[in-house]
């Protein structure tokens, strides 16, 4: 019966290629979004999963039809062209980084949206937003697949300049180091995570499957490489969660696996034991009764 | 004995060599002199927004000495730090002298540090060996051992693995002072390193301070309270957005000068 709901699912050539390739986004995005979490970067990285969208869609315009590499090369064109606008708005004027960056990703989305509604219709919008599993198919589960490895092996490469820079940029200001180098280089990082995901969960979604499994796994464990483990795990087991979802119900794979995280994330909040709302009421019983 | 800086910078000079002489006067056993290599600010000015915060600042930390850096509110001495920390953009000169930009170590106020990252002490107190390390140098046994060490000395023993976010005021600015040690900093500059901080702890950390200043490291710090102004900075530089006074604590903190501190701020105040 429990085989038959929950693993049988994934014997089907469709699904468990959607599977592989959220399993290796769970462990590729789990870094960036323990960073973004970390430098309070949560809206930037929303920001530029937006950014990909136009990129995407005149991919699919210009091409007639879902083509892995034109999609994934215009997503990852107009992801940095924002990068670099945002960064060039923040540094020359007195806006911060955060408006900066939201102001460029409504811009991106109107036009994404525009684009993809020039070709196709209804269902092609709410793929390109939410993520079509059954999309994947073997180009796409291998881009995914480059993806993830490449971002990890950069990420262990720069690890030690990109943490310093996240906890103390004014130190490294200081030692006469080139922060900024290395955050340039994450935000590539994360826009092709986020290009890569896209597929499976939509421009829209992606970053909800970076981000809560890393917010969730702060209420639990304290250390880096802890949130990084309990972080790919919750993201794990939301992925399958989601497409197992998606499977029996048809609702778009990318909402179902954000879903489950959000879960995940909601239940972090109440029981986790660092720093979640369990340990504020046991302190305040302790300070009242 | 006499200052290399006497002919190489004609503003600087002449209270370059007061310093240097002063410096040696009240540090007789160390006999510097001919190595006096000041850090030397000449006719510095900060503007924010059109609005001076630091004006036409003259004068030299003669190495090796204790300086505090006082005033009221809004006089510029944060903003000062930030100028010799290379922080900031100012008009005029900033001599280091002798020191690197990589050879300064900087605390800022304690509330701009970010206490909820979830790195340990150990990892924070390592990041001062960046300048041997750097971003992919592997770090040797004997330099973990003093990393070990570091924590020892800042009173830190058993809290190596502790997540930041679960440290005290206190703990959090000894860390600091544990990476300032493994950084080998020559110039080390503190903003009021010990607000927000308790009692044992400022203690431990003003005996460090004064290590540092033995051994030839020159040390300018923010600093309100006058006792330990008086008690352990033989120099004093008291701030206004100009030069109120500069040299020995005691003939820096007078009654007057104090009076005339309050003067400048209120009536830029009015203007």
């Amino acid at each position: 019966m429990i085989h038959h709901l929950l693993i049988s699912p994934f014997s089907d050539q469709q699904m468990l290629r959607a599977l592989v390739a959220c399993l290796a986004l769970s462990i590729g995005f789990a870094p960036i979004g323990i960073i973004l979490i970390m430098r309070r970067m949560s809206l930037i990285g929303d920001s530029l999963s937006h950014a990909i969208l136009p990129g995407t869609a005149l991919g699919y315009v210009s091409a007639g039809a879902m083509s892995v590499g034109l999609m994934t090369i215009g997503g990852i064109v107009t992801g940095l062209l924002v990068v670099f606008f945002s960064t060039l708005v923040t540094r020359n004027t007195s806006q911060k980084e955060d408006t900066s960056f939201a102001s460029f990703y409504v811009i991106s989305t109107a036009i994404g949206i525009i684009l993809i509604r020039l070709k196709g219709g209804d269902e092609e919008v709410v793929h390109m937003l939410f993520g079509d599993a059954e999309s994947i198919d073997n180009a796409t589960l291998f881009l995914v697949m480059a993806a993830a490895s490449f971002g990890l092996t950069v990420f262990a490469i720069i690890y030690r300049p990109l943490i310093i820079e996240c906890f103390d940029p004014v130190f490294m200001r200081v030692s006469g180091a080139r922060g900024g180098l290395y955050h340039h280089i994450f935000l590539g990082l994360a826009v092709i995570s986020l290009v890569a995901g896209f597929r499976a969960l939509g421009t829209l979604m992606a970053m909800g499957l970076m981000l809560l499994p890393a917010a969730s796994a702060r209420f639990w464990v304290n250390s880096i490489g802890k949130i990084l483990l309990v972080s790919i795990a919750i993201a794990a087991v939301s992925s399958v969660g989601g497409l197992l979802i998606s499977y029996y119900t048809h609702v778009p794979s990318g909402a179902a696996i954000v879903l489950v995280a959000g879960g995940f994330y909601l239940v972090s909040i109440a029981a986790g034991n660092n720093e979640g709302l369990r340990k504020k009421l046991l302190k305040s019983r302790r300070l009242h009764g | 004995m006499f200052c290399p800086y006497e002919w190489k910078i004609p503003i600087g000079a002449e209270r370059c060599l007061a310093y240097c002489r002063g410096r040696i006067n009240s540090y007789p056993a160390l006999g510097f002199g001919p190595t006096c290599m000041p850090v030397t600010l000449e006719n510095l000015s900060v503007v924010y927004d059109r609005d001076p915060v630091i004006c036409r600042l003259d004068g030299a930390f003669a190495d090796g000495t204790l300086t505090a850096i006082t005033g009221p509110n809004g006089a510029g001495k944060s903003t000062l730090l930030k100028a010799l920390a290379g922080l900031v953009d100012y008009e005029g000169a900033i001599d280091l002298g002798n020191v690197t930009q990589s050879e300064i170590a900087y605390l800022p106020q304690i509330h701009e540090s970010d206490k909820t990252f979830s790195i340990s002490v150990f990892d924070l107190v390592s990041m001062g060996y960046w300048h041997k390390a750097g971003p992919f140098k592997k770090f040797t046994a004997a330099m973990l051992l003093d990393v070990e060490k570091a924590i020892e000395k800042t009173g830190l023993k058993g809290f190596a693995d502790s997540a930041i976010n679960t440290l005290s005021a206190g703990q959090f600015q000894r860390a600091l002072f544990a990476r300032a040690m493994l950084q080998d900093a020559k110039l080390i500059l503190l903003d009021e390193p010990f607000s927000a901080v308790d009692v044992s702890t400022t203690k431990d950390l003003l005996n460090i301070l004064e290590g540092w200043s033995a051994t030839g490291k020159t040390v300018i710090a923010v600093l309100h309270e006058m006792d330990q102004i008086h008690e352990i900075f033989p120099e004093t530089l008291l701030l206004a957005r100009e030069c109120v006074a500069w040299g020995k604590t005691a003939e820096v903190l007078t009654n007057e000068n104090l009076a005339r501190t309050r003067n400048i701020m209120a009536m830029e105040i009015v203007t």
